[in-house]
């Protein structure tokens, strides 16, 4: 279950010398073929490997793109374009990228709440956990960033909603604001460095996935029961078990990936997007992307700017004492029957919060929108760590094996 | 199972939050009428002869004001467009004068438009177009079915009712087209006309179509919405040219994905049929 990997011999002499000298091959075999795994993991578990996937797929559609992209904000409007309509596959290129990222937030919001869930955060995952919640932001400020570069309309008017929020720092605000622009408003300089940024950020994303797959590594991973393995009945290797498993639900999610680039690429954009930047003209309605909208939504229901922006940035931060907010000492949600409600109704908050975040902030949005927010905070701060101590939860199995045994019994009896 | 029902019920409510009645909002610019077009779904492509007669509206009455900037003359004799010949996008393009330059003497001149030149706006500049428009810039045409929705208010918010519809771009630039008419309150603005699809309700653009307005060659009658429509094809393609490729590549990439992931299955139950899991 450790880290540690013993040097296996390997019988091609070539792979021999090089193994004795940087023990790739031992540590490859031991971390990503032998490495011992709950046989009990669900499909919730193969998003994992499909945002492994993901990344991968932004990051080679994106470095292309680059090759064809100019940022400057004279020509980047025209170069998207000229992308969609000059460079081979252009479009395909394009459309993968921008509904990639779609489908990467779609992935890593399954991740969330999977581990949510089964408590995947509980000791001693911890850091495996907070390491993901860095990630999440990474990737939030990477996806935000991109979406500026084909600098439309909702590029400019999102780029300034977002960047003006740090104008609610006291005494520095507007400093600080000039700073990020590189001017007095969101133009030139500031497209500039968000592509510079967003060319970076992946890679530093990279090496936190490196970190967070070696944080999974020391401790394995969770299973559905909670319970960690007790003997080797319990785990089976990573290859060939879940490389294939991974692999089948990679292409099913791909496929449904490629049904939105091919058949429905701009639906989860944005039509004003399509309208080249103009700081003079101010869009009805400012919209971030769909991923952002429950931030949003908590953004917006405070009607303190400071307030409003503290509280959008403490919702995601929150994330990072969560191992410590929640009491209860038994891992997965199965067997408590208290917090798998409590889960259901915070799942079915966050989405309630994105449909508010996509509306205007009037009238009934902003009534909803304010009790989600609220119910957001209260789930963490007082329900999780009061019903851990008040629910009895069900009887846990012994092993995982004694689980998996009872319900193939039951479904052959 | 229980999952399942779990997920319809939470699907429900959601459902019952974003119908029409809770998302009732004050009067903005009317839903598009919606049309269907030749090029939607799947397998949907643009029909030719519909292409070029919404090229000729355009270059008959659009283009005296709007621009098709992001479109080169030799589109229009590709695959997957209107579909021209050669010789006739070249007679296209001759007609338009194209300010090139400078020349061995640095001076610019003016040429006849080749294939590889983009489309000529009508205007040097916006604010050009402005000054000759009462104040009013005649936009670009080259995404406007792409960077326009025709659903607003709670058919906006049936988040299905997208996907299943696409954003309503030429549906609305169909209906605002064919949709000028009085104001139902009598009311008259000075430089604007009422069309109910517009935001706003007051567009500085008069209405530009008339029955028979243009002469089509294929012998269709040339009726204002029927003109309105072949436009809106026209355009439709002129912001999405790849859109017949894409969907044929598209269909190959699922079967093709369809068939893997079926292997991928078989191949993954087979290896874990020893293990109880």
């Amino acid at each position: 279950m450790s880290g540690h990997s013993t040097n296996y011999e390997f019988k091609n002499p070539a792979v021999k010398w090089l193994d004795s000298r940087l023990p790739i091959f031992s540590l490859m075999k031991g971390q990503a073929m032998d490495f011992p795994t709950p046989k009990n993991l669900n499909y919730w578990w193969t998003f994992g490997g499909i945002l492994a996937i993901m990344l991968v797929i932004q990051l080679i559609s994106g470095i292309v793109l680059a090759m064809h992209y100019t940022p400057t904000a004279d020509l980047a409007f025209n170069s998207v374009e000229h992308i969609m309509r000059d460079v081979n596959y252009g479009w395909l290129l394009r459309y993968m990228h921008a509904n990639g990222a779609s489908m990467f937030f779609i992935a890593v919001y399954i991740h969330i709440f999977r581990g949510m869930y089964y408590g995947s955060y509980k000791e001693p995952r911890e850091v495996l956990w907070m390491i993901g919640v860095f990630i999440f932001i990474a990737m939030m400020a990477t996806a935000f960033m991109g979406y500026v570069l084909p600098w439309g309309q909702m590029s400019f008017w999102g780029a300034k909603v977002i960047t003006n929020l740090f104008s609610a720092i006291p005494f520095v605000g507007d400093s600080v604001v000039t700073w990020l622009w590189g001017g007095f408003n969101v133009a030139d300089p500031t497209l500039n460095r968000f592509f510079s940024l967003h060319y970076l950020l992946p890679f530093v994303l990279a090496a936190l996935v490196f970190l967070h797959i070696w944080a999974l590594h020391i401790p394995g991973n969770n299973n559905p029961t909670g319970v960690e393995p007790k003997s080797g009945a319990d785990t089976i290797p990573f290859h060939p078990y879940y490389t294939m498993k991974d692999l089948y639900a990679i292409v099913v999610f791909l496929m449904v990936m490629a049904a939105f680039m091919f058949f429905a690429p701009n639906y989860m954009g944005h039509a004003d997007n399509y309208i080249p930047a103009n700081p003079l003209v101010t869009p009805t309605h400012i919209v971030p992307e769909w991923y952002f909208l429950p931030f949003y939504a908590i953004l917006r229901s405070v009607p303190d700017k400071l307030l409003g922006v503290i509280a959008m940035f403490s919702s995601l931060l929150i994330l990072l004492v969560l191992p410590w907010l929640d009491s209860s000492k038994v891992r997965s949600g199965k067997y408590r029957p208290m917090f798998k409600w409590m889960f259901w109704i915070f799942v079915f908050d966050c989405l309630v919060l994105g449909v508010v975040g996509g509306n205007p902030a009037e009238g009934h949005w902003l009534i909803i929108g304010r009790i989600a927010t609220f119910y957001y905070f209260l789930h963490f701060i007082i329900l999780l760590p009061l019903v851990g101590l008040m629910e009895k939860p069900k009887p846990l199995p012994a092993s995982i094996s004694e689980d998996v045994l009872a319900k193939s019994d039951a479904k052959s009896s | 199972m229980k999952k399942l029902f779990k997920s319809l019920a939470i699907a429900g409510i959601l459902g019952a939050l974003m119908s029409p009645q809770a998302m009732a909002s004050g009067d903005g610019p009317k839903n598009a009428k919606n049309y269907s077009f030749s090029f939607e779904g799947i397998f949907g492509t643009f029909d030719r002869a519909q292409l070029k007669r919404g090229f000729l509206v355009y270059q008959e009455v659009c283009a005296g004001c709007h621009g098709l900037k992001l479109v080169n003359y030799r589109n229009l004799a590709e695959p997957g467009g209107p579909e021209f010949t050669k010789t006739e996008a070249k007679a296209i393009a001759a007609e338009a004068e194209v300010n090139d330059g400078p020349n061995a003497e640095g001076e610019m001149f003016d040429r006849p438009g080749k294939l590889s030149d983009k489309f000529v706006s009508p205007y040097p500049n916006d604010e050009a177009a402005k000054a000759g428009n009462n104040g009013a810039l005649p936009p670009d045409l080259s995404l406007i079915t792409k960077s326009r929705s025709g659903w607003h208010g709670s058919l906006k918010s049936l988040y299905l009712y997208s996907l299943f519809n696409g954003s309503g771009g030429p549906e609305y630039i169909t209906s605002l087209l064919a949709g000028y008419a009085d104001d139902p309150h009598g009311e008259e603005k000075e430089g604007l006309n009422y069309n109910p699809y517009f935001t706003g309700n007051w567009i500085a653009m008069p209405s530009p179509l008339s029955d028979d307005g243009v002469e089509y060659a294929d012998g269709t009658k040339a009726t204002v919405e029927q003109q309105a429509k072949d436009v809106a094809v026209f355009l439709a393609w002129a912001a999405e040219p790849k859109m017949e490729e894409r969907k044929k590549l598209g269909f190959m990439v699922l079967l093709y994905m369809l068939v893997f992931s079926v292997l991928l299955y078989l191949v993954k139950k087979a290896i874990w049929r020893n293990v109880k899991h």
